[in-house]
């Protein structure tokens, strides 16, 4: 199996869907001759022509909602934010239309729409730049919201989406892009709203996604040393929740961490920590504890931000305190 | 030492009059300002560089004269805000240059107490209100600081500033409305560097020249010659005087150039370096040494006693920069909400 980074995935997942079905285009700022600000579109206006792979002027809220009238009239359009946090100018054209369009004429439209970008902390950029929106959008009834942790499910997600006649959220980690890893080659869908046991354990259950996941696994790894064994759930998509996975393994280990980049205040671990008590309260050892960023805006001081994300000390920190 | 020369924040305009001749030490201060700037800059780059500065860092090398330039038909309590190519304005508007470079580095000695960094420069003493991130998100609020002017009764004006993409955000638009509607003491200035990131203006917005935008509000629109510091305080003088005696906006589109990339990690592939070389022959602070050379103003000896003052500037703010503190874990719970006892009536009462 070829290895590819996370971004090369994307890349692959792109022009493979836009070589099977002509009405898929991609659009956002510097997509097309700069090769995408974090090169994910890279060689595509080569491959597809301006047609198809279209730069935007900075206007996130016109290009977004025309997209999706687009959408609405047959296309299938990609909209690349150059970075999640420039979403929220264009929060109204997502969740008052395109979530909206399909409920509201009583099923008469479809948005097959793919809202994608770079998302997430960690590289200095202070507080407007460092959203993690995944929460945000979750909140939304009609939207799908996805977020890969590894390049084989980032293609197979991003080909799924593609093909979703649903408006979808798929949020790429910034600080994933070079991650490598085996792909598969040619048609691979993932399917969307099914989470993933990256590590097999048996002590307690850490349930994460996007770039927490990879930190849930450095955790493990240095726990193992211990003898302390966890099972990692990479959760893939936010919603839909795939709570059947959650519930096989922590009913199995009755012990379970979240680990999240979200703020607290209404994360999705708060949605999960309460599906839990709910439905597995007798299966419970322990209380569910979560590892979060902390509840303040993003600073841009490298110490300051390590701080405030979800990172490994705190992670096994949390673990002492779960297992104690 | 503080950046701004005194003679720069005295050039001021008085309302209805014609924009004084610059006395020559002022028009030095003016040189000397633009030259603190380019080699701040310049520190900074290799700072980046060496990986003392992280995340964006936007430089301004090229563009001076537009920052100086207009900051200096200012008084010192106007307003000025603007994107995140920040740290000229910031610079002119006579904020501490070690501050500024302390913030680059996040440390607590800068002027953002080190969380903001590059994009999110602060300095309410010199009526600086930013350093925003968000393509035109301050559009609004310098809008705001003008309505804010007017409401309280001042006779202050703000000076907002954007990119030339940044003029097709809605943003823009809808308060540049305002503005008009309302009558608000606001200038609109349109630092026109020819890209927004790597697109031209050709390729980012109908229209041409930017000014047009003005016609559909009634607004006044101007344009000037960023190269041509003279050039910025006539037209920004102009403008200036039109919202402090009328209380209307206008809107400013200076032609200016950048010489760097558009962030520190912009390989630069859609201009070509004769482009580039060509643009620098133009430069803003080699054509105003050589017109005070010209004017006699100064001597080439003397003015290039003053880069060597602006070296010594940069290279202190490096090192004081270098030698602060980083800010203590604990204070990035600090600055997130006002404190309760601000409200009067919920302070402790002093007698227990
Ligand atoms: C809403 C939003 N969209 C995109 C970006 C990313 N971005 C930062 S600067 C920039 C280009 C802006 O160009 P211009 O307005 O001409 O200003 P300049 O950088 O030339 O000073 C882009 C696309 C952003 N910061 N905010
Ligand atoms: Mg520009």
């Amino acid at each position: 199996m070829p290895t590819l980074t996370y971004r090369e995935a994307l890349n692959q997942a792109l022009s493979e869907e836009m070589e099977r079905d002509e009405r898929v285009m991609l659009m956002g700022e510097e997509v097309a001759e700069y090769d995408g600000a974090y090169k994910v579109s890279e060689g595509l206006l080569k491959k597809f022509g301006p047609k198809r792979i279209i730069d935007t002027p900075i206007s996130e809220t016109g290009f977004s909602g025309l997209a999706v009238g687009a959408a609405m009239y047959g296309l299938r359009p990609i909209v690349e934010f150059m970075t999640w946090s420039f979403s929220l100018v264009a929060y109204d054209q997502i969740v008052n239309n395109a979530a909206q369009v399909r409920y509201m004429s009583g099923g008469q439209f479809s948005v097959p729409i793919v809202f994608r970008g770079s998302s997430g902390g960690g590289l200095q950029v202070g507080a407007t730049h460092s959203h993690t929106p995944e929460n945000w959008y979750a909140n939304v009834p009609a939207l799908t919201v996805i977020t890969p942790a590894f390049p084989d499910d980032a293609k197979g997600l991003l080909k799924s989406a593609i093909r979703s006649n649903n408006p979808v959220c798929f949020l790429e980690n910034e600080k994933l892009y070079g991650y490598k890893d085996d792909v598969p080659e040619g048609e691979y869908l993932t399917e969307i709203g099914k989470a993933r046991v990256r590590r097999e354990g048996s002590d307690f259950t850490i349930v994460s996604n996007s770039g927490s996941t990879h930190r849930a696994l450095n955790a493990a790894a240095k726990l193992a040393e211990e003898g302390i064994n966890a099972e990692v759930i990479d959760l893939r998509t936010i919603k839909p929740l795939d709570f059947d996975t959650i519930a096989a393994s922590v009913s199995r280990t009755n012990r379970l961490l979240i680990v999240e980049e979200n703020k607290p205040f209404a994360g999705w671990g708060a949605q999960v920590a309460y599906q839990v008590q709910r439905e597995l309260f007798d299966d419970l050892d322990a209380p569910v504890h979560r590892v979060t960023s902390l509840d303040v805006p993003q600073p841009y001081n490298g110490r300051l931000e390590q701080a405030v994300l979800p990172n490994e000390d705190r992670i096994i920190a949390a673990v002492r305190e779960l297992l104690a | 030492m503080p950046a701004a020369d005194p003679a720069v924040k005295n050039a001021k305009n008085n309302a209805s009059s014609r924009l004084p001749d610059l006395k020559p030490v002022e028009k030095i201060a003016l040189f000397r300002q633009m030259l603190i700037i380019r080699r701040f800059e310049e520190k900074a780059k290799q700072a980046f560089t060496q990986g003392k500065i992280k995340g964006f860092c936007h430089l301004y090398n090229g563009q001076e004269a537009v920052a100086v330039g207009t900051i200096s038909v200012l008084n010192e309590d106007d307003a000025v805000i603007t994107a995140y190519r920040d740290h000229a304005h910031a610079l002119t508007r006579g904020s501490d240059p070690n501050a500024c470079m302390a913030e680059l580095f996040g440390r607590i000695t800068g002027c953002s107490r080190g969380k903001g960094g590059s994009m999110h420069f602060f300095d309410a003493k010199r009526h600086f209100y930013g350093g925003h991130g968000i393509v035109g998100g301050q559009i609004p609020l310098g809008t705001g600081l003008a309505f804010a002017q007017k409401y309280l009764g001042t006779s202050r004006v703000t000076l907002a500033y954007m990119g030339d993409g940044a003029i097709n955000q809605g943003s823009v638009h809808e308060a540049m409305n305002l503005a008009a509607l309302w009558k608000l003491p606001v200038v609109y200035i349109i630092e026109n560097n020819e890209y927004s990131m790597g697109t031209s203006q050709a390729r980012s917005s109908a229209g041409d020249p930017l000014t047009k935008r003005a016609g559909a509000f009634d607004m006044a629109a101007i344009q000037a010659n960023g190269m041509d510091i003279d050039d910025v305080r006539a037209k920004t003088f102009e403008a200036v005087s039109l919202a402090r005696t009328e209380s209307l906006p206008t809107l400013m589109e200076i032609r200016t150039y950048r010489y760097f990339g558009h962030s520190m990690s912009d390989p630069g592939k859609y201009r070509s370096k004769e482009e580039i070389e060509a643009r620098r022959r133009n430069d803003p602070i080699e054509l105003y040494k050589a017109r005070l050379i010209e004017q006699k103003v100064a001597t080439e000896e003397s003015l290039n006693a003053i880069d060597e003052e602006a070296l010594a500037i940069a290279q202190a703010s490096y090192d004081f920069a270098d030698q602060s503190a980083d800010p203590e874990i604990e204070t990035v719970f600090e600055d997130i909400f006002a404190p309760e006892d601000q409200i009067a009536e919920f302070r402790p009462s002093p007698h227990g």
